[in-house]
């Protein structure tokens, strides 16, 4: 399973970018190794106002289709439509697709998110 | 969770294991997509153990099986398999399942493992005790090797002319790899291909020394996930889904395995009403217009009003799009009809096709 040290990531297998205000999210590689090949992808719009804990994306594998929340509350600021045309970026790079920008609308947020070694044995103890 | 005996090996191949109507079965291995390619292109093993299978034997079986079950069981000869239903009283669908004829007074019944339970009390309310009914499940390890390659490599583990065995047809006492097996040319993938009926402790070998030997043709282990995209693609019915105790053979579109010009047989009435009256309901293929995915269960609408259901919808590998079965309003039902799907409260565009979606090609017919 691959991780990037420089990430934040959540129990529930996202991960995020922060640059500034703004939060770019994704799902880790463990995440895509575990829904199989991806083949579709829903995302919000731009200028939706999420709430922590709201859907933001529907991801779609052969298998089923499974929910993403969004770990932190904020205003879309871009979607990356890049997905929907290839929405099996995510199985390749997992960590080049991020789904959507978020600009923070409380960035302590962000405290409850974990560093990837801890991220990595949590996802451990879930094997 | 109950075992398959080849539940170690799946292991061992890194099989991702799943409760399967209580079983534990590898949904897949490397992956479906590569899975299903591979069964298309080449061969795949697939473990099928968890299949019910049920003996029905004694001098009134023929008399019997011809009662309970919807296909013409006296039209069989031995060593014939045949795709049949079994109905309620109301023409709802008990189960679908093969039966395998070894003679007249000794038959072979392959249920749905989910099923398989209710499938035997419900032959045996209706057997009076003509006939004696024992559940064989434990005693057979069921294995599919299905794909274009299929006879080529099980051929180079049995002295037996495999050409000879034609479609819907079983050889019950063949060895492969010095092991005995039922082997019959049938499955649920629309390719070409075997079941392989074993004794459990014996599988595992078998399962082995299949993998072993058909590895230089291509074969590799597929999963549940496969054996389910394969299976939609042919638009071969499951159960609980195209068809079920709500849904009926003739709206299924299944009325060729249901002889209703021979005596009565358990739900021949209500079928024969039905087709009389006309058949309302009607299922029926669509591939998607607008982006999304259909699943089971989904709405299907024509201008914000419901008409039906979507029995089975997903991406399909072999067509590179998402396609489903839909049980629809027969006034709905042509060709190229635009419908609506309910994805997630949107309403997706979808445009019906002819199915199955994945033409079959099987061989030795």
């Amino acid at each position: 399973m691959k991780i990037i040290k420089d990430l934040k990531y959540t129990a529930s297998h996202e991960w995020i970018r922060v640059e500034g205000n703004i939060a770019f999210i994704g799902i880790t590689d463990y995440a895509q190794s575990h829904l199989g090949t991806i083949v579709f992808v829903e995302l919000p719009e731009v200028g939706d106002q999420l709430s922590k804990g709201a859907p933001l994306s529907v991801v779609e594998s052969v298998k089923a289709a499974s929910d993403v929340y969004t770990p932190v509350s904020g205003t879309v600021t871009a979607i990356n439509e890049e997905l929907i045309d290839d929405p099996e970026k995510i199985n390749k790079e997992p960590y080049e697709s991020w789904f959507v920008s978020i600009e923070l609308s409380d960035p302590t947020e962000l405290e409850n998110t974990v560093a990837g070694e801890e991220y990595e044995r949590l996802s451990e103890r879930e094997e | 969770m109950k075992k398959t005996p080849i539940y170690d090996l799946h292991l061992a191949l890194s099989g991702k294991i799943i409760d399967f109507g209580g079983w534990a079965l590898p949904v897949e291995y490397e992956g479906i997509i590569a899975e299903h390619n591979n069964v298309r292109t080449k061969a795949g093993l697939f473990d099928v153990s968890h299949m019910g299978e049920i003996v029905v034997k004694g001098s009134n079986a023929e008399k019997y099986l011809q009662q309970v079950l919807t296909n013409d069981i006296s039209a069989m000869v031995d060593n014939q398999v045949y795709y049949t239903l079994m109905c309620y009283p109301d023409g709802g669908v008990v189960d679908d399942l093969i039966v395998y004829k070894y003679n007249s007074e000794y038959y072979l019944l392959v249920v749905n493992a989910s099923t398989k339970d209710k499938d035997l009390c419900w032959l045996q309310e209706a057997s009076h005790g003509q006939v004696e009914i024992n559940d064989l499940s434990d005693s057979y390890a069921l294995l599919a090797l299905q794909g274009p390659k299929a006879e080529e490599i099980l051929q180079e583990l049995t002295d037996v002319a495999l050409d000879e065995l034609k479609f819907f047809r079983f050889n019950p006492e063949l060895k492969i790899a010095g092991i005995p097996a039922l082997v019959s040319r049938t499955g649920y993938t629309g390719e070409d291909g075997f079941e392989i009926y074993a004794n459990p402790v014996q599988a595992p070998l078998l399962w082995e020394s299949l993998l072993k030997d058909g590895a230089k043709h291509g074969l590799k282990p597929a999963g549940l996930g496969a054996r389910d995209t394969l299976r939609f693609e042919a638009a071969l019915p499951l159960y609980g889904h195209e068809i079920s105790q709500d849904i009926t053979p003739l709206e299924a579109g299944l009325g060729f395995f249901v002889k209703l010009n021979k005596d009565d047989f358990i739900g021949k009435q209500a079928l024969v009403r039905q087709k009389e009256a006309g058949i309302s309901r009607k299922l029926v293929g669509f591939e998607m217009i607008d982006r999304g995915v259909p699943r089971s269960e989904y709405e299907v609408q024509v201008n914000g009003v419901k008409v039906g259901f979507v029995t089975t919808g997903g991406f399909s590998p072999s067509l590179n799009k998402s396609i489903g079965l839909a049980l629809i309003d027969s006034d709905y039902a042509q060709e190229d009809a635009t419908i609506e799907i309910v994805v997630r409260n949107k309403s997706l565009k979808a445009r019906i096709i002819p199915k199955p979606f994945y033409k079959k090609r099987y061989k030795g017919k």
